[in-house]
């Protein structure tokens, strides 16, 4: 099956829920099971939140969502207009964090990586960050 | 996300009500801590962090737990970790969170 959708929001903590049970139900026509369902959820979540607290550093601002079904597949793409990453390859490394202080776990990229099949970060040419992630439902 | 607080022997237990993301994140620290200097713990006492009624947690759970960790360690009360739901529990062993909060 094929199917897609986009959204743009406000980069508010607010939202975080509805933004990854949003994606979480976009999916289940693929019939995930309970477990690939949270796998999803916790991914998306931590992509948002490394858009709000990083991206956007708790100033607001605006996130894009795509999300597309092809076949057994769920493709989403999340893009915002904030810092970036300066080293991608640092920031993707297990427990590395810039926020220290605020009881950051580092683990945002790891739990992304985990839990959906692929994972790619890259800065936009006209700033901010872009996070494509793909899970095939198995179910 | 809500915390309910009951006694039993020794121990504190908190029952965690929602989602522990970033959203709800500012209000578990303030609560755990707030609680920390409120109770006087005697000796051997720990708090227990009931998990079973956690509807979702990211990574955001994890510094909040290590955090509170540090805290609670310095007034020498232990934090155990109490019925976590399978998406909780795979990133807590992830995290390698039991190492410093048992599981009972």
């Amino acid at each position: 099956m094929e199917n897609k959708f986009s959204m743009q929001i406000d980069a508010k903590l607010s939202n975080e829920s509805f933004i990854r049970t949003t994606v979480a139900n976009f999916a289940l026509p693929l019939n995930p099971t309970v477990s690939e369902v949270n796998d999803i959820k916790t991914a998306i979540s931590e992509a948002i939140t490394n858009s709000i607290v990083h991206g956007y550093q708790n100033k607001g601002g605006t996130i894009f969502l795509l999300c597309e079904i092809k076949e057994d597949t769920l493709y989403v793409e999340i893009k915002d207009n904030g810092v970036g990453i300066k080293d991608i390859a640092k920031a993707r490394e297990p427990f590395f964090t810039t926020k220290k202080d605020e009881e950051r776990s580092g683990m945002g990229f790891t739990l992304m990586e985990t839990f959906m099949d692929s994972l790619d970060v890259k800065n936009n040419a006209e700033g901010g960050l872009t996070v494509k992630l793909s899970k095939r439902i198995v179910g | 996300m809500e915390i309910k607080y009951v006694t039993k022997n020794n121990a504190l237990i908190a029952k965690l009500y929602g989602d522990l993301d970033e959203y709800s994140a500012e209000y578990v620290r303030m609560s755990l801590d707030k609680i920390l200097s409120d109770m006087s713990f005697v000796g051997g006492a720990s708090l227990i962090l009931d998990f079973s009624h956690v509807t979702f947690m990211d990574s955001t759970g994890i510094g909040v737990l290590i955090g509170r960790y540090k805290k609670y360690e310095k007034k020498q009360v232990e934090i155990k970790i109490s019925s976590p739901p399978a998406q909780v529990d795979r990133i807590m062993k992830m995290a390698g969170i039991y190492r410093l909060m048992p599981l009972v």
